[in-house]
Order: C-alpha cells, then structure tokens, then sequence
C-alpha cells in the first residue's frame, strides 16, 4: 500500500514540480553575493566610500529596506486580497472587467511619479514611502486574486453549489484552493516589485539600499553605486526565489 | 436491535423503489424582460423512475432540471418533493439531499476521489469511519476498484472514469432523487454507451428518482421511462414513453426530433424474449439426414436445427442441404446466425439480414436453443407494439404548460 502511494508519487513528481530550477537560483544569488563581497573587500577603497560601505551601515540599510517591502507587503495582502474576492462576487462582478483595466493601466505608470507625487501630498518620510509602495504593489496581487477566482471552471462552482456547498463553502474550499497558485505567483510578482521599488523612496526621505545609488551618483563614487544596485538586485532576486519555494510547497495536489 | 430489523427489512425487498415523486406546479422562470425561460410548466415526475428531458439546445430543459433543486429559483410557482413544498426552505439543505451529476463528472481537481465522494457526508456530519466505507462501496457500485482509485486525483482518471466518480459523488449520501445534465456528453460514444449500461444497472437495483437533461434522443429512449420533450420556452410538447412517443409523435416537432428510423428505434425498445419463437425441427448428430428431410417436409419447414447433447445448436440445415448430406455430424457451423434472448430486435433484425436462412437461431441461458425468430416475427411485434402504444397509459404522469396555453389564446384573440 505504501509502496503504490510513494509510486504515484514519484510519477507526480517530475510534472513541473522539480526542485532543480530553485536550487540553481539560490546558487547564482550566493555566488553573486560572494563575488560582491570579495571585490569591496580586495578593493582599494576611498575614506568615504569605507564609511558608507561599512557592513553597518550597509545592514542598517538593507534592514530598512526589508521593513519597508515586507511592511507594505502586508498592508497589501491584507487590503488587495479580500477586495479582489469581494469584486468577483456576484453582486459586485461587473466591476471585475473596469477593474481589471484599471489595474493593467495602472501597472504601466511609472513608480517614480507616484512616489514623488505621494510625498507631495503626504509629506516627506517613511510613511508616504510606504503609501506608495502600497498602492503599486496592490494591483498585480489585486489583479491575480481576481483573475485567479475567476478562471476557475464555472461548472465546478455550480457542481459544488448543487451539492449543497453554501457560496461560503465554495469560495473557501474550491475557487480559493484553484486561485492558489496564480495568486501566489502575483504576490510574489508584487514582493520582487517592492523591493525594487523600495529603492525609489530615499528620494522622499524614506529609507533602504535606494541611498547607496543616490549617494553614488551624486558623489560620483562607482563602487557605492554598483554595491547598491547589486544589492537591490539580490535582494529582489532572493525574494524572488523565497516566493517561488511558497508556491512550490503551496500548490494544491492534483492540480 | 433497530438496526437489524431494518437490514433484514432492506435484504427482503432488494428492489424496492427508494425514489421520490417530484412536482413542478406552474413553475415559471423569466430573467428581466423579454420572453421566460421556462414559462407555467407543471410536470408529475413519478418515484423511481427515470425521466428524460430532451429538446434543442436553449429550449430550457436545463433551466427546468435546474429548478428542481433550485440551482436557480422559480420566479413563479411551487416545487414538490415527496409531497413536501421545498419552494422556500434552505437552498443548501434541500441540495444535500438531491444528487447532482454534471457533464464530464465535474470533480474537484484539488481533491482525491475519496474526498469528492466523501463531501456531501461530511457536510452531514457522518462520522470518518462511515465516509469511508461509503466512499468503497460507491466505488465498488461504479465498478472501480476502491483501492486502486480512492486516493487517485481527477486528473488521473479516463473520462469514464471520472463520469463514473461523479456519478458516486452523487450518490453519496443516498439522496432519493438524482438531476444528471448531459452526464455523458463529453466521452467516446463506446465509453458513453457502457456508461449508460451501467446507470441502467444501478437504478434496477437503487430505484432512484431520475431526472437527466440530454439532446441526444436515442439515449433518451434507452435510459427513459418516460420521456419530455421541449420546445422552446420549455414547451412540453409530448410527455409519453418512449415506445408512444415513437410510434404516435405528438407533432411534426416531435417527428423531427426523433429524426429518421422512428421503426429502427423501436426494434431497441423490445428484448427478444418479449417476442414469440416459432418452433424448428430439431436433430442430433447421428441422426439419418433423408428421416429429417421427411420430418420437415411434414410439417412444411425449410430447415432443420442440429443440437448437441445439451441442447446448443451447431447446424442449420436446408432441405438442400439434407438431401446431399450422408449423415449428420457434429461440427460446429461458425456462421451459425444465433442472438440471445436478451438481444434486442434491431440486433436480432441485424443478424437475420446477414444470414441465408432470413431468420435467426434463438438461445437461452447457457446457449441452450429455445426457438427461431425470423422477419415476419419482428413484424407481428411490431405492429403489436404499435396497436399498444396507441392506447394511452393510464399512469401517464401529467406534464402540461399553462404559460403555453395562455400564449396560444391570446395569438387567436
């Protein structure tokens, strides 16, 4: 008995679900950040760039960057979630096709303007930072809920609601489980897109990696610059790879 | 103690009928303005029987099956169940209790085989214990090997084989009445046609109250008691068995409907054994062939059946054939034309074409001959069958539109 179950395991195994992608990806982010440290460590470093190199420093940063992404990372979660549930209810569902275009045009505007434009309006500083990454991480995670839900086959919602499933029921234990993994993979899109935006907001004064690129290219110091955006890219990468492991461990079985 | 008393109870009366009547008392659907979808239609659907529910596609006939769990409810109009008004209770409560069964099975994909059979029970409050059990015999009913497939996901499944799933789902908590919307529509035509041997099998044994939505009319004359036909609007056109709706089509509609060969579908309707055989002139191997050929010449026969010791035909012989032969042997003739009595006329018609006596051999239980059919038996049948169905059955249930009629009236005015 327990031989047929590890069998059929092992024949569900290799149907897109290896572990081998990941492995590699966890591999170049390590060796990227080796090289990294190898090279600001072997090179011949001005005063001012040991200052605001210094591994310190650098964690202070990349600390406050971590809190601004996984921060408006929440808020997110918490507000787009539920919202993309509601506007695929039936009695909100005419709104999903507006909002659906909403949220794609939206994507296409640029995250500088809305930072800058938020600060306006809400002040410099932390929290006018964090507003801004909201609203532009909400949509892809918006728009994956609502996308999701809806491509769940419709005869699979009426054959639940025909058993006596309650519209409840059937949300919980059928379109959510379904929506999973595109869900998921919007949230993940809307974590890599955080933390690449997290670096706009020391412009207005909200902290993160994004000061090492400014320092850098205001003081004309190249090895501050590239420590920065490497920084932010393996950063994004590694939360890339982070919410590819939730979703490989996620994914419903049998689908 | 109960508890015996009840299974001796089940064992006594293995086919008693576990169904129940369904009602649809002027039942009316319309969405907005324009025309209903279903307009003042009152249908009797009988215990354990099977209804079909045929007609083109948009005619309501999925909108009425719909109604009756009210997956969509009525804008007008009482639903029945067993006597009891179900217009108004819980929704959910009232769809735990009926079977649904959708096109290709409708499975959930995150869910293993046991776990789509074994949702209804839970949402009852069975015990573990009691689901699981369910869930085995249900899969043993379908005829899948409970320990092959419960722990299987859908997607691991054949079509049949989740069609089959479905169907168990449905079953589950052993709900007197079954609504199935064109549950065979998405497999091969020969897994559709073993599916629905089956359905016929289990409802001999469980004796549900069917309702099943198709646009495939010989499936409806296969699976039916009784069928209805629509036309658009959820017009009941004719509300008959098969066998009337056949030989005495309400209207040109119906006609069309049934499409060419309405005397061919006929011939599926009866069994072989319902038929009278006429006698043959039977020999045995050893036998001198020119006494058989006296022995049919008396009595006016054409041929003469060779049995073997048990009673199995092995030659069919001419008189021709009689008058050359210089004994009769024991030799099995492969192209012997032989249909069991469970066959049905068309295929016993089949037979008899491709044979050269123009008749068939008839066989019984372990092969045993029992009498020849031949075309003039088939014709007898079926104009019996015709004089028959032009009576109308006095147990018909009633099936009538009132919104039809009021239209048709006010068309005259």
């Amino acid at each position: 008995m327990s031989l047929a179950i590890a069998e059929l395991e092992a024949t569900r195994a290799p149907s897109g679900r290896s572990w081998t992608p990941l492995a590699y990806q966890l591999l170049g982010i390590v060796v990227v950040l080796g090289v990294l440290v190898i090279w600001l460590l072997t090179a011949d470093l001005t005063a001012t760039e040991r200052t605001t190199l210094d591994p310190s420093a650098l964690l202070g940063y990349t600390v406050e960057h971590l809190k601004l992404t996984f921060l408006a990372a929440v808020i997110v979660l918490v507000i787009a979630i539920p919202v993309g549930i509601a506007l695929t209810r039936k009695p909100l569902r005419f709104l999903t096709g507006p909002v659906l275009a909403i949220a794609n045009i939206g994507q296409a505007a640029p995250a500088i303007g809305l930072v800058v434009l938020l600060a306006f309006w809400l002040g410099f500083g932390f929290w006018a930072a964090t507003l801004s990454l909201v609203l532009y991480a909400a949509l892809p995670v918006l728009r994956n809920t609502m996308v999701g839900l809806q491509q769940v086959d419709e005869r699979l919602v009426e054959a639940g609601r025909g058993m006596g499933m309650s519209s409840t029921a059937v949300l919980f234990k059928v379109e959510l489980p379904l929506a999973v993994p595109i869900m998921l993979s919007g949230i993940r899109t809307a974590l890599v897109l955080l933390v690449g935006t997290a670096a706009l907001a020391t412009f207005i004064n909200g902290g993160g990696l994004g000061i090492l690129i400014t320092t850098g290219v205001n003081l004309n110091l190249t090895r501050v610059l590239i420590t920065g955006s490497v920084l932010v890219a393996l950063l994004a990468l590694a939360i890339d790879w982070l919410g590819r492991v939730v979703e490989h461990v996620a994914m419903p079985k049998g689908l | 103690m109960p508890e015996s008393l009840t299974k001796t109870e089940n064992n006594s009366s293995a086919h008693r009928v576990t169904g129940a009547s369904i009602l649809l008392e002027k039942v009316t659907k319309s969405y907005g303005s324009g025309k209903a979808a279903v307009d003042g239609l009152t249908m009797e659907i009988p215990a354990g029987k099977v209804v079909m529910l045929v007609g083109p596609s948009g005619c309501g006939k999925t909108t009425t099956l719909k109604m009756i769990n009210r997956l969509i409810e009525p804008t007008e109009g009482r639903i029945v169940l067993n006597g009891e008004d179900v217009t108004t209770m819980d929704g959910d409560k009232l769809r735990r209790g009926i079977g649904y069964v959708i096109q290709a099975g409708g499975l959930f994909p995150h869910m293993s085989v046991a776990a789509n059979i074994g949702l209804v029970p839970k949402m009852l409050g069975w015990d573990k214990k009691r689901i699981a059990d369910r869930v085995d015999e249900l899969l043993e009913l379908v005829s899948l090997d409970p320990n092959a497939y419960r722990d299987r996901f859908p997607k691991e499944l054949s079509g049949g084989q989740q069609q089959r799933v479905g169907v168990a789902r449905a079953l589950a908590a052993d709900p007197p009445v079954l609504l199935m919307d064109e549950p065979f529509g998405a497999v091969d035509p020969i897994t559709r046609q073993r599916l629905q041997d089956e359905l016929i099998n289990i409802q001999a044994e469980l004796q549900k109250t069917i309702v099943c939505v198709t646009h495939d009319f010989d499936e409806a004359v296969k699976l039916g008691d009784w069928i209805a036909i629509f036309n658009e609007g959820a017009q009941l056109v004719q509300y008959d068995t098969p066998e009337r709706i056949l030989a005495e089509p309400a209207n040109e509609f119906v006609e069309n409907f049934i499409g060419s060969g309405a005397g061919l579908k006929q011939l599926t309707l009866t069994r072989v054994a319902d038929v009278g055989l006429a006698e043959a002139i039977t020999a045995s191997p050893g036998d001198d062939p020119q006494a058989v050929l006296a022995r049919i010449t008396a009595a006016g026969h054409g041929h003469a059946v060779v049995l073997d010791a048990r009673q199995r035909p092995l030659q069919w012989l001419s008189r021709r054939q009689l008058s050359r032969l210089k004994a009769i042997d024991s030799a099995l003739d492969a192209k012997l034309p032989v249909v069991g009595s469970r066959a049905t006329l068309n295929d016993a018609l089949d037979t008899m074409l491709v044979s050269s006596a123009g008749a068939a051999l008839v066989t019984g239980a372990r092969e045993k001959f029992l009498g020849v059919i031949d075309v003039s038996t088939i014709m007898e049948a079926i104009s019996a069958a015709h004089a028959a169905a032009s009576e109308a059955t006095e147990d018909a249930p009633v099936g009538l539109n009132t919104g039809a009629i009021a239209i048709a009236e006010g068309h005259r005015a």
